[in-house]
């Protein structure tokens, strides 16, 4: 155990990220960082057209799986009372949290009614977005990451920056350093002799986290599904420290996201094809583990299930916002992103990253209801709008179509000065009311094309000291000098030589 | 047959020699091309910004320039998809079901010159010559949301003396994406960097895509770098001829 009771050292947290463009600058300089993820994102890209092209119905599995989500998304209400009725019928206790200080309050309360003073965690985005671990290290009590990436993380003193590849921005190098310098302070140290062979990395993790699961009493994990139909959830994973957290302790808290429920059992056809494909690009995950409240002299005998809102009721009355709602964290968005493979996740400022991050995280900060800051601002601008994960989204989410629409939502809800003075806004409609008359337009094309003449060199423009949006262009950039004569004007004269034809 | 130019504003003012091409090609294969005067732009910039309102006088006029002809050509696929895409939710955020009603009438005929020549006119081969080793980045909007396909990589195959080169990692973007390529410039750059180096990469002279606003900031950063690898529009290759190359 570390340190004193009630003596935690702060958790790093993705609060005070700066907005998206500065954020990446400064990614961007980290060669290494960009080194690992195009590395990382290529193969599994690869991969994962291999696994998708192996289904003939891979199409049709899309559209279900989009069509399912979207019921539920409808029918959300009705389906969350069945689920908790059969989750309750089988031994569980439900518990509704409006937001993540009451999610937190809940987890806090069942650890100390468990009498723990630390909890083992499966991977679980849910608990990242309320900042759980936060929350329970305030408490006094210790949650520790099982999963080998969120280990690393959580070791690093770090913030992941993957959904599904958490310290994807860590080379096997600084994960051993880590593990020699910070192992000790959580449990069971690592080898003196410990080398970078994966192998040696992956026991060493493997016994530092056999004491953790051995002694835990508590256990909190997320969900991938549950079924309203049955009151089952259901968590897939790959390593097997799921299925440890999720049979070993006496009781299990898992806090899911409202919309993670599917209404029948039947449904797992096409999610268990569409996730492990779109994920890990595997046929199947190893290890799927799902239960139905609890069950006598078997596993966990407490079940406590939290159902999260945290904005998701909001994002719902969104009718184009809300198909990000059907999300299911399967991260193939963020392997095919050019901007994520620059970038990294930890520039979205959110656990959330890449284009579903861009999508989510504003609406989940309420951006359709109130001014946001500007960090989450900038998040529907984080994308060139290429459309590549649109493309590969196992639940058909037009991902572009989203961006565009909070976009609209971003210029709507800036303060009365930027719309009014703010160099963007005004330049949007400076183009409008030229654009507004193909007289004015000419005018503007003709005052460009003398520009051009004079600031231009060999038809075109290089470094020019501007400020702003335009300075930003020549820093790295020419540009064609507009033409003295634009295609209108060569149109016209050409028209008047003909006979005006 | 009678064939509408559309230039955008884009080509209007930094690319005009492209629209001089579209012209040239048509006139070459006996069609006539007319030029609406009232056109000015189809919106994208500000539809992709987030500035909607601004957009609706913009589309309307659009169809009004627009609207009596039966095809109308753009040798543009981001604007060909603004128009084909998304006029019609510009349209719809207007609440004017006039407006919607003309946008169904008139975005449906919008064609990408490729599409125009291949699909509407049935050719591939439009005469060119252009004797030269040429590699085409295929644009994310031609791809993926017109998904006009192998269409342009046919009307090279066809023209005299091309010798096309495959472009690596052809499909992913090369970073304009409109306001992004200024609002995330170092993003944008970093993004675009990766595809000159892919572009070297085949030894082409030319560099030719269906959208010259991929051009201006890949030609922008080939420039800047001193390259002698020229940026170029399909339709200027598609012109080019024995005589001219």
């Amino acid at each position: 155990m570390s340190g004193a009771p009630g003596v935690r050292e702060p958790q790093p947290s993705f609060r005070g990220t700066p907005p998206f463009p500065e954020a990446a600058r400064l990614a961007l300089a980290d060669d290494q960082l960009r080194r690992n993820l195009r590395r990382a994102t290529t193969t599994i890209r690869t991969k994962r057209s291999r696994a998708v092209a192996e289904r003939p119905d891979w199409e049709a599995l899309r559209l279900s799986g989009a069509a399912i989500k979207d019921d539920v998304i409808v029918r959300l209400a009705e389906l969350l009372e069945q689920l908790e009725a059969n989750v309750t019928a089988a031994g569980g206790v439900v518990h509704w949290a409006r937001d993540a200080a009451e999610a937190n309050a809940i987890v806090v309360d069942l650890v100390r009614a468990a009498g723990a003073t630390e909890v083992v965690k499966v991977k679980s985005m849910t608990t990242q977005e309320i900042e759980l671990n936060e929350a329970l290290a305030q408490a006094g009590i210790d949650a520790w990451e099982t999963d080998l990436a969120e280990l690393i993380v959580q070791l690093g003193h770090d913030l992941p920056s993957h959904i599904l590849v958490p310290a994807i921005h860590r080379n096997r190098t600084e994960i051993r350093e880590i593990f020699r310098t910070e192992m000790g302070a959580a449990g069971r140290p690592a080898p003196a002799d410990l080398t970078d062979e994966p192998r040696d990395l992956a026991e060493a993790a493997r016994l530092h986290l056999r004491e953790k699961f051995l002694r835990a009493k508590v256990a909190v994990s997320g969900a991938n599904f549950a079924i309203a139909e049955t009151g089952t959830v259901m968590v897939v994973e790959s390593e097997g420290n799921g299925r440890m957290c999720l049979t070993l302790p006496e009781t299990l808290i898992t806090v899911m996201g409202i919309e993670k429920l599917l209404p029948a059992w039947r449904d797992l056809e096409v999610f268990l094809q569409l996730l492990p494909r779109s994920s890990t690009a595997e046929r199947m995950n190893p290890y799927t583990s799902m239960w139905t409240g609890v069950t006598p002299g078997d596993g966990p005998q407490a079940f406590h299930l939290v159902l999260l809102d945290n904005g998701r009721t909001d994002v719902l009355r969104d009718e184009v916002g809300r198909q990000a709602l059907r999300c299911i964290k399967c991260s193939a968005c963020l392997n095919v992103c050019p901007v994520y493979e620059r970038t990294g996740g930890r520039a979205y400022g959110s656990p959330y990253p890449g284009p579903i991050g861009a999508i989510l995280t504003p609406q989940l900060r309420g951006i359709s209801r109130h001014p946001v800051d500007e960090q989450t601002a900038s998040l529907p601008y984080a994308s060139s709008l290429c459309g590549a994960c649109f493309e590969v989204c196992p639940v058909r989410i037009d991902i572009p179509e989203v961006l565009i629409h909070l976009r609209t939502q971003v210029v709507r809800q800036h303060g009365w000065r930027a719309r009014t003075f703010g160099e963007e806004a005004v330049a949007m409609r400076a183009l409008s009311t030229t654009f507004a008359s193909p007289g004015r337009l000419d005018g503007a094309e003709r005052l460009a094309g003398l520009g051009g003449q004079v600031v231009g060199r060999k038809g075109r423009i290089g470094r020019l000291p501007l400020p702003g949006l335009l300075g930003a262009w020549f820093k790295r950039r020419d540009l064609p000098a507009p033409a003295r004569t634009s295609f209108r004007r060569w149109w016209r004269t050409r028209s008047r030589s003909d006979g005006g034809s | 047959m009678k064939v509408a130019l559309f230039i955008t504003c884009f080509n209007d003012l930094l690319y005009p020699d492209v629209g001089t091409a579209v012209v040239e090609v048509l006139n070459r294969l006996g069609h006539e091309v007319v030029f609406p005067e009232a056109q000015t732009c189809c919106g994208q910039i500000h539809f992709n910004t987030g500035y909607r309102d601004e957009c609706v006088p913009l589309v309307r006029r659009f169809d009004r320039a627009f609207g009596e002809f039966d095809a109308i050509v753009t040798p543009s696929a981001s604007c060909a998809t603004m128009v084909r895409h998304h006029h019609a939710t510009v349209a719809a955020h207007s609440g004017d079901p006039g407006l919607a009603a003309s946008v169904a009438e008139v975005s449906p005929r919008v064609y990408e010159l490729s599409e125009l020549l291949v699909d509407v006119l049935g050719v591939t081969d439009v005469g060119a010559a252009f004797p030269h080793r040429v590699t085409f980045h295929p644009t994310c909007h031609s791809l993926r949301l017109l998904q006009i396909g192998d269409r342009p990589r046919r009307l090279l195959e066809a023209v005299r003396g091309l010798e096309l080169v495959e472009l690596p990692g052809s499909a992913e973007c090369c970073g304009f994406g409109g306001t992004f390529a200024v609002k995330n410039a170092d993003t944008s750059v970093a993004m675009g960097e990766d595809k000159i180096a892919s572009v070297l990469g085949t030894g082409a002279e030319v560099l030719a895509s269906a959208d010259t606003s991929c051009l201006m900031h890949l030609g922008g950063l080939l420039s800047r770098r001193q390259s002698t690898v020229r940026v170029m529009h399909l339709a200027e290759i598609l012109a080019s001829t024995a005589a001219t190359s």
